[in-house]
């Protein structure tokens, strides 16, 4: 049995967020919505976190720090973009220093629209980054350490071979 | 002998279970206090064995060695305690052990790490004088640093040893890693070192942090109990609830206070030391 769903601790990076989405978040922190009914603790250091949350658009300037942040975190580990600027840009994605939504520098396996996102919203969409990581631990355990694209491409692969098998029969 | 073993073996098996559990208990009532829910009571658990699960991504490999060292200097100072010997040794031990932590944390390279591994040292500066304390002030009550023999002592310590109890009581706060004490490394959010000590360190190395902690817990409520036993059962009876309300008031404290700068923490405990330990002491000395 796998106990990365048990204990999501997470890391709250703001991108470039007006603020609002990052108020969200720090409420499911609150006596209000409690977070920490579900073992989830806000750690501040990447290197003990399973669950990035991001907020705001990327922009030139902290690319890196959202790649370098990223990188330190151990797997499995799962990325949720919250609120419509970290899913695509939002409003502000026509301006000359944005890069767009998270996905344009990492990974992400969770969006949350919203503007701002509410926190009943963002606990849902960490909730189903939980399973995300079960799966990711389930995928680390036989050893196959491939990324969930590249691997169902190799099923979509595979299937297109035994049709086209099947055909020359 | 066979006692001593079995004392041993139940310490090494039993510590980190219900050390593990009160730390459970600390997050729910902390959570109560602050009008939530709180996450369930084997929470911790929970979280030693996700982080044995992450992936290992240590920097600089050697921070590891030292960190099972932490552990097991931890573990041994504690089945010292227990099988029953020689105070003066737990406490060397014990300090054994939170210097392998230190180097640990010095280790890393890590800013963080480093500045948490200062204030560390200084907490160690702070707490230790007390903790000397504990076992000079055994020795003049009862004539022996020998744990086994301080057990089966008739009279309770703890009228001839008030001062010094409570200065334990005081260094708790520090060796708890409680606020407003909680200057090296916090389970709170606070972020100003980002996590103090353990900054660089993640996945198993980390689990054996936190095991680590509950086998120390469990040793420092060891000595509290150890003011109360008078060889009778109500003697021990006492010594846990003490135990268990020390840990309340821990608690308490730890959700009364915001953290404090390091001067605060240091001068207060030697004034402490000075004041109830040595007076104590000293009584001791001349009645």
């Amino acid at each position: 049995m796998s106990y990365v769903a048990k204990s999501p601790w997470v890391i709250h990076y703001d991108g470039s967020s007006c603020n609002g989405c990052d108020i969200e978040v720090l409420a499911c922190l609150t006596p209000m919505y409690d977070v920490e009914r579900f073992g989830i603790i806000n750690t501040g250091n990447p290197k003990h976190a399973d669950v990035f949350l991001v907020t705001g658009s990327v922009n030139e300037q902290n690319k890196n720090v959202v790649k370098q942040i990223y990188e330190q975190m151990p797997e499995p580990k799962v990325v949720v973009a919250i609120g419509i600027c970290a899913n695509s840009g939002g409003v502000f994605k026509e301006c000359y220093n944005i890069l767009g939504g998270v996905d344009t520098v990492i990974p992400v396996d969770v969006y949350v629209p919203g503007c701002a996102a509410r926190p009943e919203a963002i606990i849902d969409g960490v909730v189903a980054g939980l399973g995300k990581l079960a799966e990711k631990r389930k995928a680390l355990e036989g050893d196959v350490i491939v990324e969930p694209e590249r691997a169902s491409a190799g099923e979509q692969q595979a299937q297109d071979t035994d049709e086209r098998e099947e055909g020359a029969k | 002998m066979l006692y001593m073993i079995f004392s041993i073996v139940a310490y090494l098996v039993l510590a980190p279970l219900v050390g593990g559990f009160l730390a459970g208990v600390d997050r729910k009532i902390t959570a109560r206090m602050q009008g939530r829910v709180g996450p369930p009571v084997f929470q911790p658990f929970y979280d030693v064995l996700k982080l044995i699960e992450k992936e290992d991504i240590t920097v600089n490999r050697v921070q590891d060695f030292y960190i099972l060292c932490f552990l097991v200097f931890t573990a041994v100072a504690g089945g010292i305690f227990f099988a029953g010997e020689s105070l003066l040794l737990v406490i060397f031990a014990l300090t054994l052990a939170s210097v392998f932590f230190i180097i640990a944390a010095f280790s890393s390279n890590s800013p963080y790490a480093q500045l948490g591994a200062e204030r560390e040292l200084l907490q160690v500066m702070a707490a230790e004088p007390m903790e000397l304390m504990v076992a000079i002030g055994f020795y003049m009550v009862i004539g022996t640093f020998d744990v086994s023999q301080i057990i089966q002592v008739g009279a309770m310590p703890l009228p001839y040893l008030i001062g010094i109890f409570l200065g334990l009581v005081y260094i708790l706060t520090i060796k708890f890693r409680k606020s407003p004490f909680d200057l090296s490394m916090s389970h709170h959010a606070h972020q100003e070192l980002v996590k103090g000590m353990t900054t660089e360190i993640s996945g198993k190395t980390l689990a054996m942090t936190e095991v680590a902690h509950w086998y120390e817990n469990i040793l420092l409520l060891g000595f509290i109990f150890l003011f109360f036993v008078n060889g009778t059962w109500w003697g021990a009876l006492i010594g846990v609830v003490v135990c268990l309300l020390a840990y309340f008031l821990e608690i308490l404290i730890d959700n009364s206070f915001a953290r404090m700068k390091w001067q605060i923490a240091f001068k207060s405990a030697w004034v402490v030391t000075i004041v109830v330990g040595v007076t104590n002491l000293l009584v001791l000395a001349f009645v």
